[in-house]
């Protein structure tokens, strides 16, 4: 963060583009803050992707194959053969500029090379000159340029300068989605060896250990354990989460950064609460170390790479011979569970059409994949009743709540968060409406880009969400934004932190864990992050200086 | 590559592509060339150019349904669902591509972003790229329309409509008694006014004048060119014949029309009595229609087969298949538990397998121990 410009200087930002040289004779100047780390070649070899080696963004060789450019040129063709999205993105874009100021990015950068139009015309240009006849004869007249290595190397800068939210596709007439051309971009990048480090380790750590911060098993138990113990400090009930089981009828996948990253942490207490209040009413759930990770790194390498790594999900649920599978808060693994694993992995004939064991509902929506968003099956139970909720234990919070991008425009899941929200807290008030549900902004930090290295970047990101944040907190003193995403949780308090000091990050399933009414439970005087609750203040000060005379007299014994 | 490099460059082609008709058919008398051959060959390129074209894009599968969805997903009974922007059925998706091209649905959620010193962003109305591009299509297809009272014997009704929809706003230019003007047709107006701002828009807003490419001036000039010809044919005709008495725009409707007839009906030939600048005209249009399949004019095609817009979002309801999937590697469950045995018994994991030391007896199975 140290080397971040403050907020006042990072504010500054000019959206002018440049009057007399156009883009292509403009050269590209790969910047510290901006560019992510170069993938470790231990992580490549791990998982067999090309080309691995030591190697940096900010040097000048960048160690490519001597076929480098047959390599890229050969994978574009055979890309435009596969992907009839990429095709039309090539053909029909008219530069009409809707897009151009409706990336976070851009927004927040100025770097023209950040409007979605400009970063698919870094590809298109090239597909122009290899593909088309014009630009064969015309060159740059024609919009074409030659693919050097400094293309490759402007490729490389601004695809991971893309969070594949999605945004500019809602405001494209005719639908050209830049995620798509992000999404084959680095595919292409990746075939000559070039990516980034917060990318390749964890696709490397979730293929061998299930999760992308490389937690074994063992660890992944402990994590849990822990929060068992902790809930039961603040809640007094005891409770016995399952890994591994055969026979269980519901199998659990979320984020690992749940398990293992405030606030996400909470968030993971709030899911073992809500599994142990329920078991009672005939919930048979388990968790997986195998399967340990909802999110999918691999999606921000290739499709390839995201189906071995969705691929987990379904051979555990078979493997366990579980009925249906539970997915916890996540962005981009809704969106690959939505929109590809099916494809990908499917069909998932061995599992049963997924019906809420407490309520009796069917989840029709979802009779294909047999996966439930935890949203979709908490509202639920809420609508059914199922619940005892104290919303009022929540109410040291004033909640705004972040759509994710990709369950937004990747599948649409706006409605059920602010059902669940709206009763577990009585103070929510949402963000402008151009900022919020299908017009949402990023986080600044998805698709692989939340490393520590390109915090500026990620500031600069993430500046249209802060300001929307910062809107409500003066008008309503909102101060706590709630999301269901696990690289939210990870991205947001840096963000925070940095734009609006003030507001705090929390998962809906904290905030379910907090207002659950647990058979047996004490009277509960903090919230699940041992903060006093409202009106609690004194008693958990008193609590506080008890304990503290304990651990005196224990001194003294 | 910049915008003035971009507009002159445009400038000159159009330029170009409006001389060569001129001396051609002025000097030359090339009227055959280009009044019959010069349409049949761009008509020929238009149709095999858009055919390769799309047949080009289906030829490659859509592997993955990746709608954008822009509303409330279809979820519980209790939850209402935005079938139109987030569609799980065909309906849906068939109002949705409708809205999408007929009313251009989604450049109308356009706004503009207001940057103030200090990081306070506001979201202003910005509608005007959407009128200018409503206006711009619809007055080119009223204008496309009409023509077709050159190709059609008898007439048929909606075109007539059309055209009397089309000079309501008639505003009476008749200057001087026994004067007969013909009609004003405010369709072709619009279309010069639009296409002006579209322009204009380009050339003011920074980034777009940035991101523009020779590709996009063309076109924009080339269709002002073909709409002020024809207004000039139609409108100033008779006005310079009367005022200046020289007849550089006069065309005889009738004539254009059996030449019209005559293509369409393959028995071209060219009547008397068509000045130079209906040739101008035609070579333009012929220029448009010929350059179409190869530009970014075929977002018309293109947007039918846009895989965001017209896919319904029902992938966790209905399986579908990537026509070119292949199976990969994956890292199986045996291959993890092989590497985490010992600490997952540790754990108090269950295993499939239970390592040998933890075996009964103690020392293993025997394959296992045979197998060492």
């Amino acid at each position: 963060m140290s080397d971040v410009p403050k907020p006042e200087e990072l504010a500054k930002v000019d959206h002018t583009s440049p009057l007399i040289t156009g883009w292509m004779n403009s050269p590209v100047e790969i910047k510290k803050g901006v560019a992510c780390y170069a993938g470790k070649p231990k992580n490549l070899e791990y998982v067999g992707l090309p080309n691995p080696r030591e190697w940096s963004p900010l040097d000048e060789d960048w160690k490519l194959p001597d076929n480098w450019k047959e390599i890229i040129l050969d994978g574009l063709r055979e890309r435009l053969e596969r992907f009839r999205s990429l095709k039309i993105f090539m053909d029909i874009c008219v530069r009409c500029g809707a897009c151009a100021d409706k990336c976070h990015f851009f927004i927040g950068g100025g770097d023209p090379r950040n409007m979605p139009v400009l970063r698919a015309e870094l590809l298109r240009s090239i597909y122009r000159r290899e593909y088309t006849t014009a630009g064969k004869i015309m060159g740059k007249f024609a919009g074409a340029r030659d693919l050097t290595v400094d293309v490759l190397k402007e490729w490389w800068y601004y695809f991971f300068q893309c969070t594949e939210c999605r945004r500019c596709s809602v405001f494209c007439p005719y639908g050209i989605d830049t995620a798509e051309i992000t999404i084959i971009g680095r595919e292409l990048l990746n075939l000559v060896g070039l990516n980034i480090d917060w990318i390749s380790a964890p696709v490397a750590n979730c293929y061998r250990t299930g999760n992308h911060l490389g937690i074994q098993p063992h660890a992944y138990k402990d994590m849990l354990d822990f929060f068992v113990d902790d809930i039961e400090e603040i809640t007094g009930v005891k409770m016995e989460p399952s890994f591994n089981r055969k026979g269980a009828e519901i199998l659990f996948i979320t984020p690992s950064g749940d398990v293992f990253a405030d606030p996400g942490t909470y968030t993971c207490m709030g899911y073992i609460m809500l599994f142990h209040y329920l078991q009672k009413m005939g919930l048979d759930i388990t968790w997986s170390t195998y399967a340990s990770e909802g999110g999918n790194f691999g999606y921000f390498t290739s499709h390839e790479m995201a189906k071995r790594l969705n691929a987990k999900m379904y051979a555990e649920a078979k493997r366990l011979g579980v009925k249906w599978i539970l997915g916890g808060e996540c962005g981009h693994m809704w969106r690959v569970i939505n929109q590809y694993m099916d494809t990908f992995n499917g069909p998932a004939d061995f599992l049963e059409e997924p019906v809420s064991p407490i309520t009796g509902t069917k989840f029709e929506n979802a009779k294909g994949t047999k996966m439930v968003h935890i949203i979709e099956f908490t509202a639920d139970l809420i609508k059914h009743n199922k619940l005892k909720l104290d919303p009022s234990r929540n109410d040291n919070l004033k909640v705004t709540f972040h759509d994710s991008c990709n369950p937004a425009r990747g599948m649409g899941l706006l409605e059920e968060p602010r059902y669940v929200i709206k009763n577990v807290c009585n103070n929510f008030y949402e963000m402008p409406e151009n900022t919020i549900r299908e017009l949402t902004f990023c986080c600044g930090g998805g698709a692989g880009l939340n490393a520590g290295e390109d915090m500026e970047l990620r500031m600069r990101g993430g500046l249209p969400r802060a300001n929307a944040v910062k809107h409500v907190h003066e008008k309503y003193g909102v101060n706590m934004l709630a999301c269901i995403c696990a690289i939210d949780r990870a991205v947001f308090p840096d963000l925070m932190q940095y734009w609006i000091p003030e507001v705090g990050v929390i998962g809906v399933h904290e905030m379910i864990g907090n207002a659950l009414i647990l058979e047996g439970e004490k009277e509960r005087t903090t919230d699940l992050r041992s903060e006093p609750l409202h009106g609690m203040e004194e008693v958990e000060e008193a609590e506080e200086v008890k304990k503290e005379e304990k651990v005196e007299e224990n001194k003294d014994v | 590559m910049n915008f003035i490099i971009g507009i002159l460059f445009s400038l000159v082609v159009v330029g170009i592509f409006v001389l060569i008709p001129w001396v051609g058919v002025w000097a030359f008398d090339l009227r055959y060339l280009f009044g019959i051959i010069v349409p049949y060959a761009a008509v020929a390129t238009f149709i095999v150019g858009i055919i390769i074209r799309v047949l080009g894009w289906a030829r490659s599968p859509s592997p993955f349904r990746i709608p954008t969805t822009a509303g409330q997903q279809k979820s519980l009974p209790w939850i209402k669902q935005n079938k139109i922007d987030n569609p799980s059925g065909t309906i849906g998706v068939i109002i949705r591509m409708a809205l999408e091209i007929l009313l251009f649905r989604s450049l109308f959620r356009n706004m503009s972003l207001e940057f103030r010193g200090g990081a306070k962003l506001a979201y202003e109305w910005e509608k005007w790229l959407w009128i200018a591009a409503l206006a711009f299509h619809y007055s080119f297809l009223v204008v496309l329309l009409r023509h077709l009272r050159f190709f059609t014997e008898p007439i048929p009704a909606f075109v007539r409509w059309i055209e009397k929809l089309d000079g309501l706003f008639e505003i009476g230019i008749a200057p001087f008694a026994g004067f007969a003007a013909p009609g004003i047709l405010i369709s072709g107006f619009i279309l010069i006014a639009a296409l002006t701002y579209l322009f204009l828009r380009r050339l003011y807003i920074s980034q777009t004048r940035y991101i523009s490419l020779p590709a996009d001036y063309f076109p924009l000039f080339l269709i002002i060119g073909i709409a002020a010809t024809g207004i000039l044919m139609r409108h100033m005709g008779v006005f310079m014949q009367f005022i200046f008495k020289v007849d550089w725009f006069s065309v005889q409707v009738v004539n254009v029309k059996e030449l019209a007839m005559g293509l369409v009906t393959f028995n071209p030939k060219i009547p008397e009595g068509i000045g130079t600048i209906f040739f101008i005209h035609l070579f333009l249009v012929s220029t448009l229609i010929a350059y179409f399949p190869f530009s970014k004019l075929v977002h018309m095609a293109g947007i039918f087969l846009s895989p965001t817009r017209n896919l319904a979002n029902n992938s966790r309801t209905v399986r579908h298949i990537n026509p070119w999937d292949y199976p990969v590697h994956v890292h199986s469950y045996d291959e993890y538990e092989d590497e985490f045995r010992e600490k997952m018994v540790e754990a108090g994991l269950p295993v499939e397998k239970m390592p040998e030391s933890q075996t009964e007896d103690g020392s293993g199975t025997q394959e296992e121990a045979e197998k060492e």
